[in-house]
């Protein structure tokens, strides 16, 4: 342990309203820690900033699944083990609950929460690609009120986005319009477990008669925040999942990530698995 | 031959302890009044050391501070030569080089202050690299850069390419590999006007960090203590480098009075301690028109970091080992250890071997193209057999049947028929799996090389006392591996005891006999045997005072050591390693009998590759391997499981990411060794030839396993992709790049 432990502080908020409370009263001062799975490793290399932590993992208000006809919700702090044993999510959202499976460890499984890898803002986090398939939306919460966002547009650039010093994410909420989409998820990481993504591909579509009625793509580690390939999506709308539109997509695909080499991989390694990933989700489309 | 517990899987000796947790590390250990310690390091690979400036908030005045001006004796880790500081005094020469020690109670505190400790470098230019070095860009050790070299000349290498139908030349390259023991490095130092210097630590070489200790103290060997606490892994990480962390604790310890606790976490156990040497190989192999082997030219290079450390013995070996197990009339082997502004490299099981192996055992199979033959019908033609001379002169005299081994593990592995399909299958071009099988045979020797063992000259105690407990006096360290288990059943089998009642006294440079470093798959051959040998004079001792009869029982040994204790005072016996007489070596000529006795093996590999990812799995892997008698049949197959697995991490996932001499992927997460998951099932199997000369008829196997796994993975995806493997790690990037360039 690199950390100063004595220049750490932590609460234990009664509740939703304690907690916001208290972010509210100090701005900024206050970080929400959840499962902890983050930011522990960054107190363990001694690279962890922040000061104050407000230990939210008993708040009630921040757990909890609801299914009704239209929507799956989930509290920020519903963990990888949760997501996988959900029975409507593993027929409908198979996606997010492959990614849960393909988390860490089941000790990181068991504590690693929804809302710890968004907020954590990692373009390498393997449950936003899932979560931008589904167009998922989250609710933020501050002692000012609540309000809901689309998670597409949610992360603004590398590390930084649309939630403000006061606020914490509550629950995500997923359309359940996917059910009968046809879905393909591939994690590529540096081993089989325990492993950061080098590039992680989620997609769904719907096919009618044989063409992409609607499509839905996204993308960790190939750029500065997942990725959302909307170009892709444009270009394949309307088509058949062949090999006639395999390239001009794969081109598509190619000018919109932007990966980069780091101690895990290489760019052009990122670019060629990206592309091959298009060809086996068409593939999965045409199959 | 009827044996009582040699070849039985008794449990372990320490196993309980270990299972129950009541085992304890150094990290367990406290002492009053202790204090803990930290290293400041180097920033920069090469430069002088302007200023070393104590800033922050820091109440300094509490804190132990120890630079190079407060070392007693010599400034050096004292091992084959004493080129390397135990603190940089003026220069650096390589990244996280140690330079000054802080200890202090509170050990987040600690933390805290080695953060606040600015130390200004002047730079100087570095070196990186082996063509760097070797091309000497800048002049950063001795004359030349290097270290050591060695040349290895049988017959006439030169007179053979004339005749030669065949002319095969290729290069290869092995990167660093981290050992990755459980537990990081640690030590506790205590040191007082009456008892000297006293440390208690994870090693392996006790007798290594008492030899440092005397001479960085300028102490005599009896007012040094070594004591070694119980080991969680070493893999040779643990052989050179606890005498620098028991160096710098008892400096600390000396200047404050205070026992002093040094534990290393994961981040800094990798970033600063040894790692395996890279190397780089070139073959020109020539052969006749049937395929059999004319010459060799082997030019073999390691890279040793900044300092000489092991880097002479490693290239030794790695150079002994380069021509395989294979019967060639001419061969050349050319050596050298060369220096860069690294962390010195060091010795990680295999010892220099793994990396000169695999570049023999990728390069066959390229031979083989050339020469339109398969890769197993080389082999055949030139597998080395008793009465024809090894590379280095050395005339074997084992039985050996390298072709029986490689039979067995190809029919255990389905070898052929899985060749076949796979090579059929693979050709259809719609399919994204494609599979492969591969595999390597070759040689690993058991001992120290050449008169090694002569110098050292290894001694075991054995005690027998007054209740019949059997105490083992030896320096040989158990760290995992088993020695202690393995000692017990050879010592019980040559008194004809049950492995209960045998005492593995803790490895204490007080009290054991020194019995050489816990190195060189040296421990079960060369100590087992002085261990046997103890034993046999205990017993002797016993039946020629007639305290003892034939087919005696637990009971009456135990009685008859009584009786023996209160007439003629302690029973105990010394033995002194002795170098058989038709054992000769030539340290000059590099030349003459390198090892006691070979542990022989032929492993299979079988791989797929998804060829959108280029991921590389492995799914089954058969190791056949003939090792004299196995003494424990659980620990010895863990042994080879374990080393196959580190031996798949070296081929495929572990990659030290290097900036400026620098590993920046100092983290469990972002340096990658297989996991469970990662890993086929290992399957092993053993041919016993008993030894002669060793304990029951054992030979070593603890390094043998990590020399053949990479290259029979490298054949292996050479048959499923295409792709001419060169070089290690294989990782899915530098795959990808080749499959890019096989399948445009
Ligand atoms: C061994 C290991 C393996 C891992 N493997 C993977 C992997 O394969 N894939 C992957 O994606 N991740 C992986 N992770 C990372 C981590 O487990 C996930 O990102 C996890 O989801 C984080 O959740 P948490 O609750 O533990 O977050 P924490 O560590 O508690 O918090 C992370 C960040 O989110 C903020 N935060 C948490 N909850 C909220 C909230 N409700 N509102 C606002 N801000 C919040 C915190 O302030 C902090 O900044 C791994 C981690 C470890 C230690």
């Amino acid at each position: 342990m690199r950390a100063y432990l004595p220049a750490y502080e932590m609460e234990t908020p009664r509740d939703l309203e304690a907690a916001l409370g208290r972010m509210a009263s100090e701005p900024g001062v206050w970080r929400p820690f959840a499962g902890g799975t983050d930011l522990m490793v960054l107190l363990e290399a001694g690279k962890l900033p922040h000061q104050k932590f407000l230990n939210i993992w008993n708040l009630a208000e921040l757990r909890g699944m609801e299914v009704s006809s239209e929507h799956v919700t989930l509290g920020a702090l519903t963990t990888y083990t949760e997501v996988q044993r959900n029975k409507t999510l593993l027929r409908e959202f198979p996606l997010l609950c492959r990614a849960a499976a393909e988390t860490g460890s089941v000790a990181t499984q068991n504590r690693g929460t929804l809302g710890g890898n968004i907020a954590n803002a990692s373009p390498a986090a393997d449950s936003p690609p899932a979560l931008i398939v589904y167009d998922a939306e989250i609710e933020i919460v501050s002692a000012g009120g609540s309000r809901w966002v689309h998670y597409a547009s949610f992360h603004t650039e590398y590390k930084k986005m649309n939630l403000h010093a006061g606020e914490l994410i509550r629950r995500i909420r997923l359309l359940r319009t996917h059910a009968q989409w046809k879905q393909y998820f591939r994690k590529v990481g540096t081993r089989r477990a325990q492993a950061i993504s080098k590039i992680c591909f989620a997609g769904a579509a719907r096919v009618e008669a044989g063409r992409i009625a609607d499509v839905r793509i996204a993308l960790g580690s190939v750029a500065p925040t997942v990725l959302h390939a909307v170009r892709v999506e444009e270009l394949l709308r309307g088509q058949r999942p062949g090999s006639a539109v395999l390239q001009a997509a794969q081109d598509a695909l190619n000018a919109e990530i932007a990966p980069i080499d780091d101690m895990r991989s290489t760019a052009p390694y990122r670019r060629n698995v990206a592309r091959n990933l298009l060809a086996e989700f068409l593939e999965v489309l045409a199959g | 031959m009827e044996t009582r517990v040699i070849g039985k899987s008794v449990p372990r000796k320490e196993g309980r302890k270990k299972v129950t947790g009541r085992a304890r590390y150094v990290d367990d250990l406290s002492f009053p009044g202790m204090l803990h310690g930290v290293t400041v390091r180097s920033p920069a690979a090469r430069g002088r050391i302007r200023a070393i400036r104590f800033e922050g908030e820091i109440p300094w005045h509490e804190f132990t501070v120890v630079t190079a001006k407060d070392i007693p004796g010599k400034n050096c880790i004292a091992l084959l030569i004493e080129d390397q500081p135990c603190l940089a005094a003026e220069f650096v020469n390589h990244p996280e080089e140690a330079i000054v020690l802080l200890a202090h109670h509170d050990k987040y505190l600690l933390e805290e202050a080695r953060r606040a400790v600015r130390i200004e470098i002047e730079p100087l230019p570095a070196i990186f690299s082996i063509e760097d070095s070797r091309a000497r860009k800048e002049i950063i050790w001795g004359q030349d850069n290097i270290f050591k070299s060695f040349c290895v000349d049988k017959g006439d290498v030169d007179g053979a390419w004339a005749s030669a139908a065949f002319v095969v030349e290729g290069r290869y390259e092995t990167g660093a590999q981290e050992q990755l023991y459980i537990e990081p490095q640690g030590m506790i130092a205590q040191v007082s006007e009456a008892e000297g210097v006293t440390v208690w630590g994870s090693l392996q070489c006790p007798h290594y960090v008492h030899k440092a200790l005397m001479v960085l103290f300028g102490l005599p060997r009896e007012r040094i203590r070594v004591v070694q606490t119980e080991t969680g892994g070493g893999f040779g990480g643990k052989e050179e480098y606890p005498s620098m962390i028991a160096a710098h604790a008892a400096l600390l310890a000396r200047k404050s009075g205070r026992p002093v606790k040094i534990i290393y976490d994961r981040a800094e156990d990798m970033v600063a301690t040894t790692k395996r040497h890279p190397s780089r190989t070139r073959h020109v192999t020539a052969l006749s028109r049937d395929g059999r082997l004319l010459a060799m030219d082997i030019d073999f290079t390691v890279d040793g970091g900044a300092y000489e450390t092991l880097s002479p013995v490693v290239l030794s070996r790695g150079t002994i080992h380069a021509a395989g197990p294979y019967a060639c009339p001419n061969v050349r082997i050319r050596s050298r250890a060369v220096a860069t502004n690294a962390p010195p490299h060091g010795a990680f099981r295999g010892f220099g071997a793994p990396q000169s192996v695999f570049a023999l055992e990728r390069h066959l199979d390229r031979v083989a193209e050339a020469v339109g033959i398969a890769p197993d019908e080389l082999r055949r033609r030139n597998f080395i057999r008793e009465g024809q001379t090894l590379a280095v002169g050395q005339v074997v005299k084992e039985k050996v049947d390298m072709n029986g081994l490689m039979e067995r593990a190809f029919a255990l592995s389905g070898y052929h028929a899985k060749r076949k399909k796979f090579a059929a299958a693979n050709s259809d071009p719609r399919g994204a799996i494609k599979k492969g099988i591969g595999f390597a045979s070759f040689l690993h020797g058991a001992g120290f090389t050449g008169s090694g063992e002569e110098y050292l000259a290894s001694e075991v105690a054995m005690e027998a006392m007054a209740d019949g407990t059997v105490h083992i006096l030896a320096g040989s360290t158990e760290m995992g591996q088993g020695t202690n288990t393995i000692f017990a059943q050879i010592a019980a089998e040559a008194l004809r005891l049950d492995c209960e009642q045998i005492k593995i006294i803790q490895p204490d440079t007080a009290y054991v006999a020194n019995s050489g470093p816990t190195v060189a798959s040296r421990t079960a051959m060369i100590v087992g045997k002085l261990v046997e040998t103890a034993g046999l004079g205990l017993l002797k001792s016993l039946t020629d005072g007639e305290f003892l009869q034939p087919g005696y029982t637990a009971a009456d040994f135990s009685r008859a050591c009584g009786e023996y204790v209160a007439k003629h005072g302690p029973l105990k016996t010394f033995v002194k390693y002795e170098h058989p007489r038709d054992l000769h070596w030539d340290d000059l000529k590099y030349s003459g009998d390198a090892y006691g006795a070979y542990a022989w093996a032929v492993y299979v590999a079988e791989v797929s590759v998804d060829i959108r990812t280029a991921e590389v799995r492995v799914n089954d892997f058969v190791a056949v391997q003939e090792v004299g008698k196995v003494i424990n049949p659980v620990l010895a197959a863990g042994q080879i499981e374990g080393g196959v697995a580190q031996g798949i991490g070296f081929a495929l996932y572990e990659n030290v990411v290097w900036q400026e001499g620098r590993m920046v992927n100092a983290q469990m997460t972002n340096y990658v060794m297989p996991t469970s998951v990662d890993l086929p099932a290992i399957r092993v199997y053993f041919e016993e030839i008993p030894y002669g000369r060793g304990p029951a008829g054992a030979k070593g196997l603890g390094e043998l396993p990590l020399d053949g796994t990479a290259p029979a993975i490298a054949n292996a995806i050479a048959q499923a992709t295409g792709v001419d493997v060169r070089q290690i790690p294989i990782t899915a990037e530098t795959l990808l790049e080749m499959l890019e360039g096989v399948h445009a």
